[in-house]
């Protein structure tokens, strides 16, 4: 076998692997990042809804990033509308 | 007879079923459209949905249905004679479980990639919903304790696989860590795991290990199903990246190395079968090979498991249609070489008949242990690999496949207990460590109950597990015969499968009530009442839905008719 058809197998092994490794879990593994993220949001957000959190001088700074995220997560939580007063996204 | 001609036999009639069968079923029956858009590609999200590579998506589907359950199945049932159970795995698995598992597939990516449990209640009716949802739940309760009694019969009977069984669950945290957290490409963890496990089997050989004799009154045996449940509950807790994920990787690597070894060692060492083709000298207390033999080899020959497989992830990952009899009919193929084998190993690997007869004394004792000793046998004398770390490897191998089975339904039993909690509105259950805690406690009475607690280990429960994952599979061919009638097909193919199945499952079930209570397994009898009445549903189920549908089918030809 010349040297590309030996790196090319090689590459093809690889994804072979890869793909075997992660297709089967890929919808658990989504399920569970998105499960840490919506704690996250929770940390991030949670002074506004009245949970002292001794980090909001820190997370106050992440809040504009976030705020895309912020309408998927607060209708996943099973809110309807924002929960939060003084700013409303929906 | 040499090994040979069987493995020979076995493995040209399931190519062949592949070839001409499963074509002519992909053709006239199931109709596969290249042109058909599957869900993979009408609904991709990247997560669940994602067109993906149709070798890649047989390994999957190969790996998740080729467990321990071959394995276990064929070792018990060879004791009415290695040719009832060869007929019924080469038979079954080309003209039931293929059909069965591409089905599957099959329908599922006509409805959107729904799973067998939805289409039973929108193709069938809401009772069969209900009823395939009682069927999956005695198959979850049973599946952890057959197997947590079916490692501790292993783990007893080879002390060297100890050490490596718990050194591969090290294995599978370390490439989980470092894939998800690291971010190393796959192929150096997969080389170097795969070496270190191999020689973790080395090390266990040389310091093998073996529970006291007695601990706070218990056996060996029951000390291992306690530690093992101990080990599920905190197993199915942790994230799937982080054990399982790389621990079914691991188990995937090790079925294609263990079956290569084995079949390359059949045909190397070329084995004479000791057993008996027909057992006219079954010991005391067997039970009558009809309708058993088709209950104990379920995984094999049929498993209803495979429809929730199939329609489960494979579906969504299906690029094309046509795919489906690759992945499906291949795919349980496999299954079926990995139980021909096994059969192979358990009749062959023996040096003499009254040897073989010496392991055969009692049903249900055989298991892993039997094509352990069976099986390292033929590699020995094949390979030049010594016996004891043939024997070390093999039953790591399977001690690998049961426990992730495990793993993983505890898991799924854990959120059954968890929805119950959100249905019911009972907060403590919906909590995940009550919810385990309660499945776990379940499975560890059932264990108990089924015979671990005194220590010998007996299987008892194996033919209840296969009774209800048999009754899975004709629920599932149920659907798929009915979207065949409505399409206005032949479904004389699926059909006849699905009664035979179904007919055994009832068969069985009344025979084990009966043996059941004579011996006075009470929890088991009175499980297995309520499998008769389960498998009674199913039949009048079918009836009816089979019924209507035709009478509908009927209905629509002659208005056609008179309208022309």
């Amino acid at each position: 076998m010349a040297w590309p058809d030996v790196r090319k197998t090689l590459r093809r092994g690889a994804y072979l692997a890869s793909e075997f490794y992660h297709a089967p879990y890929r919808g658990a593994v989504a399920r569970a990042k998105r499960d840490e993220d919506d704690l996250f949001m929770l940390l991030v957000f949670s002074e506004m809804m009245g949970i002292p959190n001794p980090a909001t001088y820190y997370t106050l700074e992440l809040q504009p990033i976030l705020l895309e995220r912020f309408h998927t997560w607060h209708t996943r939580m099973g809110m309807e509308h924002s929960p939060l007063d003084d700013f409303r996204c929906c | 007879m040499s090994a040979i001609v069987l493995a020979v036999s076995g493995i040209v009639a399931v190519a062949l079923g592949y070839r001409v069968y499963s074509k002519f079923i992909a053709e006239k029956i199931y109709q596969l459209d290249p042109d058909f858009e599957t869900p993979a590609h009408t609904m991709r999200d990247d997560v669940d949905f994602i067109p993906t590579n149709r070798v890649v998506l047989w390994g999957h589907h190969f790996t998740a249905v080729a467990g321990a359950a071959p394995i276990i199945g064929p070792a018990i049932a060879v004791i009415w004679g290695w040719l009832p159970a060869f007929l019924w795995v080469i038979f079954g698995t080309i003209f039931f479980a293929g059909v069965h598992d591409f089905g599957a597939i099959w329908a599922s990516v006509r409805n959107k990639g729904t799973s067998v449990g939805a289409l039973t209640g929108s193709v069938v009716s809401a009772r069969a919903r209900t009823l395939f949802m009682i069927v999956i739940f005695l198959l979850l309760l049973m599946v952890n304790a057959v197997f947590a009694v079916a490692i501790s019969n292993a783990l007893v009977a080879s002390p060297s696989a100890v050490i490596p069984v718990w050194s591969a669950i090290a294995v599978a945290v370390v490439i989980g860590v470092l894939i998800y957290r690291v971010g190393v490409p796959i192929l150096w963890p997969t080389i170097v795991g795969t070496i270190i496990l191999y020689a973790v089997i080395y090390l266990g050989e040389l310091v093998p290990v073996a529970l006291p004799q007695t601990l706070l009154g218990l056996a060996p045996g029951p000390q291992w199903i306690l530690i093992l449940f101990a080990y599920a509950l905190v197993a199915s807790l942790l994230p799937v990246w982080l054990l399982l994920q790389p621990r079914d990787y691991i188990n995937g690597i090790q079925l294609f190395i263990g079956l290569g070894l084995l079949f390359g060692a059949v045909f190397i060492a070329n084995p004479t079968i000791v057993a008996p083709a027909f057992n006219t000298n079954v010991p005391a207390g067997t039970p009558p090979i009809f309708p058993l033999l088709f209950v104990t080899i379920a995984c094999g020959a049929i498993s209803g498991f495979h429809g929730l497989v199939s329609s489960g992830t494979t579906s969504k990952q299906l690029n094309k249609e046509t795919d489906a009899r690759f992945v499906g009919y291949l795919g349980s193929s496999g299954e079926g070489l990995l139980a021909l084998v096994v059969i192979i190993a358990v009749s062959a690997g023996f040096s003499s008949l009254s040897e073989w007869e010496a392991t055969y004394s009692a049903f249900g004792t055989t298991g892993i242990a039997t094509f352990v000793a069976g099986g390292s046998t033929i590699i020995a004398s094949g390979t030049g690999l010594s016996q004891e770390f043939a024997a070390t490897l093999l039953a790591v191998m399977a001690v690998l496949f049961a426990g992730t089975t495990m793993d993983a339904g505890v898991r799924l039993q854990r959120y059954i207990v968890q929805e119950w909690g959100v249905i019911y509105n009972v907060p403590a259950l919906q909590n995940g460590y009550v919810a385990t805690l309660l499945a776990v406690t379940a499975c560890v009475a059932l264990a108990f109950g089924a015979g671990g607690a005194d220590g010998q280990g007996g299987m008892l429960i194996w033919p209840l597990f296969g009774t209800t994952n048999q009754l899975l599979a004709g629920l599932t061919l149920l659907v798929i015969s009915v979207m065949l009638v409505k399409l206005g097909r032949r479904y004389v193919f699926t059909l006849v499968p699905m009664v035979f199945v179904t007919i055994m499952s009832f068969l069985a079930a009344l025979y084990q009530l009966w043996d059941l209570i004579a011996s006075g397994q009470y929890i088991l009898a009175g499980l297995d009442l309520v499998i008769v009445i389960a498998s009674i549903f199913v039949l009048l189920e079918s009836a009816a839905a089979f019924t209507r549908e035709r009478r509908a089918a009927n209905a629509s030809a002659t208005a056609a008719a008179s309208a022309s």
